[in-house]
Parts: C-alpha cells; structure tokens; sequence
C-alpha cells in the first residue's frame, strides 16, 4: 500500500477490465440495484396497506410505534448473518433481512401520511357522502403523498446499506469489492467499491427526493 | 444457549468496547449540535443548506464511510477510534436538525419577554431557551443513541471490536446462538439506553412528564421536508427531520 490509496481507487476504477463481465461493475451495481427494488417492493406490498389501515382507523397505532421504534435497535448485520444461518448461502437470507428492515420506515410513512390530513378536510370529505376508501384514496393518500414517498426514501436508504452485507454473505452486489479488498489487503479496491455504493445511495436518496417534492400536492405549500 | 454461557466473559468484553465506540460518538453529537443549529438557524438559507446536507450525509451507508475515513483520518480501518469518528458525523447529521428544530419551537415571545425581564444572553440561553428546546432535543439524542448502538455493530465486518464480532464470529463457526445472542445484546443495550435517557429527561425536565408535544410556532414546515416519524419519540402531527431518516442502521 505505498502511493496514495484513494488515487490508486481511482485508477481502479478507471480500469477497463473492471467495467465488464458478470463480476465488473455495471453488473455488480445493477444487482445491488436490484436487491434494493426487489426488497423495498416487497416490504411495501406488506407495509403499505398496513400503514394506511392503520393511518386511517387508528386501530394498532400503539402498537405500529413501538414496532417500529423497536425494530430500529436491531442490528442490521445480525440480521442478515442469522437468516444466512438458518436459511443457507443464497438470496432469501439476505431478502428477508431487508423486508424486515424495510417495513418500519414504509409503515412509518403510509400511517402519518394518513394522520397528517386535516381532519377538518376529512370531515368534509365525509359530509360530501363520501365512502371511507374515497376518503382514504381520493383525500388522505393524495395530501399525504410526500409522506408516503419520505417513507421510501427511508427504507431505501436501510435496503442499499444493508444490501452490501448480502455480499457478506455470499451474494453479489457492490459490497463484493470492499469484501474482496479486505480479504486481500488491497485497500484501493476496498475504497472504489465504497465509493461506487455511496454515488448509489446517494443517486437513490437525490431521486426520492426530487419525487417527494413533485408528490407534493398542489395548494399546499411549496418547498 | 450453552455457547453462551460458556463465553460469557467474551461478551462482556465487546459489550465492552461496543459501549466505548458508542458512549462518545453520541455526546460527541448532541454537544455539537447545540452550537451548529444554532448557528444555522441564524439564516435561513443556512439552516435549508444544513438539513439538505445532514439528510444526503444520512443516505451515505456507513460500511462505506468507514473504508474511506481511515486514508483521511490517518487511522486504520480496524481502528475503533475510526469507527466512532464516523458514527459521530451520522450523530450530528441527525442531531443538528433535530436541535434545529428543538430551537425553533421556541416562542420567540418568551425569548423577548426573557430578555425584557434582564436576562443576559448566555443565562437565557441556559436558562430559558435550551430548557424548552428540551424535549425536541432529547427526542433528537433519543433516535441518535438507539441509531449509533445499532451502527456500531457493522464495524465487526472489518475486525473491530464490538457485538458485531459475534455475528461474524458465528457466522463464520456456525453458531447460532453467538449470533442470537448479539442481536439481543445488541437491541437490549440500545432500549436500555434509551429508556435512560427518557428517564434522564424526566428528571431534568420534570414539566415535560405529561407530554413531550412542544408549543410550536414554527412547525407547520413544508410538506416535502416532513418525513414519516419512525421512533419511538413519536409526536403525532409534528414530523422532524431527525425523525425522519431514524430507521435506518447500517
């Protein structure tokens, strides 16, 4: 490790022979994509109708808090290590993994989403004759979209962290680099690899972000 | 379960330095905080600039953060000290918004009526402003030391010692139970902490016990900056940014 490890990360990354095959890193980012979207959709589908139930009857709000205060103190990387365990080498461990880690943040954000309507607007929506799952689609997930859309920035940002420890344990993705450096001592791929994942996660964050504000509805403030 | 008992002494050890990588990075934050939200709540575009970068600080993963600390910070990537420099910047990029808005939620009518009564700057500050900021700021510390306990986990992957040993241990042995007992360990110590600093809070601020919900003027913020309020914490109706990247911890 002599020279300047972040030049030589650099130079790694300028590497052609890097940039192609099943372990190069279009491939290596794409899967990571992958594990991300496939996760979060998956939390989704269970947390997203949980959370507007929740948001809209109130029913097990206690509980969705505690729930989701208490998941926080789990450790990420125990997760992801036991599931390998009990489960064996392959995807399901690490997909389990970031469907539980997903499910707080989108929990979270679909049942404030709903709180956060003005219950005076509801009330009116209610007077008009509307249905209660008018009221829930036309009314609540409409004014509490940036609420929703922040609960996916969350659980994105858990997934694509947590999605480098997939490799860890086996799997592919953009952790694959910094775990191959660390078994080798080479430090400049350990750092490319960091790099390429932060650019990721920060790509992701800046997209949410931008959908966060454009879901935004209209008449409410702007940013 | 006999894994454990045999290896009790081993646990104790990285609960250990798992708490000394952890203890510092998280007052380390809220002290930090105090100054620099203060600071960015002196101009607006300041204070917009601070929670942007806090929140894409935030988006970072840490694994990453602590392979690129060490050629900076001239530590090594097995270094503890690394490890909690880190968790220290994700500490303040939860904490400084969240002490941002703690400061905020201040009536500025009590502020004036403080200074009129002859309060001198720094006793308003200590004795009028930072005690009802309190709530939003334990509220701030709570969502940072539950995050930093769980974090500190993940440097086990690159040898440094702590809990996350345990999940690589017995990962790489087979043994389930080492990794059962860290995940534990692990959500054990980061609730115990924050049913101390909840208890902390009641102390100090005995006024509080009923409700934690601050009298806030300027809380209706934007809704494309209110996020869902994942902690604990939760106050029903007044999201923070603090609250709003708190389920994240790897």
């Amino acid at each position: 490790m002599n020279g300047n490890p972040y030049l030589e990360a650099f130079a790694w990354l300028g590497d052609p022979t890097h940039w192609s095959g099943p372990s190069g890193i279009p491939m290596r980012t794409l899967e990571h994509l992958g594990y991300t979207v496939l996760g979060v959709a998956v939390a989704a589908l269970i947390a997203i109708p949980l959370g507007l139930f929740v948001g809209h009857t109130g029913i097990g709000k206690g509980i969705a808090v505690t729930a989701a205060g208490a998941a926080r103190a789990l450790p990420t990387l125990g997760l992801v290590t036991l599931f390998a365990l009990m489960v064996g080498i392959g995807l399901t461990a690490p997909m389990l993994a970031f469907v539980i880690l997903a499910i707080p943040s989108l929990l979270a954000g679909a049942s404030s989403a709903v709180e956060s309507a003005d219950p005076a607007t509801v009330d009116a929506a209610r007077a008009q004759g509307m249905t209660e799952w008018q009221i829930l689609t036309r009314v609540e997930v409409p004014l509490g979209m940036p609420l929703i859309v922040g609960g996916f920035r969350g659980a994105t940002v858990q997934v694509v962290a947590t999605a480098m420890l997939a490799a860890y344990v086996g799997n592919g993705g953009l952790g694959r680099y910094i775990f191959l450096g660390l078994g080798s001592q080479d430090y400049p791929q350990m750092i490319a690899g960091s790099v390429l994942v932060i650019a990721l996660a920060l790509v992701l964050d800046l997209a949410l972000l931008l959908t966060q504000r454009l879901t935004l509805p209209r008449g409410t403030r702007p940013a | 379960m006999s894994w454990v008992l045999e290896n009790l002494d081993v646990i104790a050890g990285y609960t250990g330095s798992h708490l000394l990588q952890a203890i510092p990075p998280i007052l380390v934050a809220f002290v930090l905080s105090l100054p620099l939200a203060k600071l960015a709540n002196s101009r607006g575009w300041l204070r917009t600039g601070v929670t942007t970068t806090a929140g894409l600080m935030y988006a970072i993963p840490s694994l990453p953060l602590f392979v690129l600390l060490p050629g900076l910070l001239g530590t090594g990537v097995r270094s503890p000290l690394n490890i909690s420099i880190a968790l220290s910047l994700y500490g303040l990029a939860l904490m400084v918004p969240a002490a941002s808005d703690a400061f905020r939620s201040v009536s500025r009518d009590v502020l004036g009526s403080a200074t009129a009564q002859g309060y001198a700057p720094s006793a308003r500050f200590l004795q009028v402003e930072l005690p009802l900021a309190g709530p939003v700021l334990l509220a701030g510390v709570r969502v940072v030391a539950v995050s930093t306990i769980s974090l500190v986990t993940v440097g086990g992957v690159l040898g440094v010692p702590s809990l996350g040993m345990l999940f690589v241990d017995g990962f790489r042995r087979g043994i389930l139970a080492e990794i059962g007992a860290g995940v534990v360990l692990t959500a054990v110590l980061a609730l115990l902490t924050d049913a101390l600093l909840v208890l902390l809070g009641r102390a100090l601020m005995p006024w509080s016990r009923t409700s934690t919900r601050p009298r806030t003027r300027a809380r209706p913020r934007t809704q494309a900056q209110t996020q869902p309020q994942t902690g604990p914490q939760t106050q029903a109706g007044s999201p923070s940014p603090a609250q709003s990247n708190a389920g994240r911890q790897s």
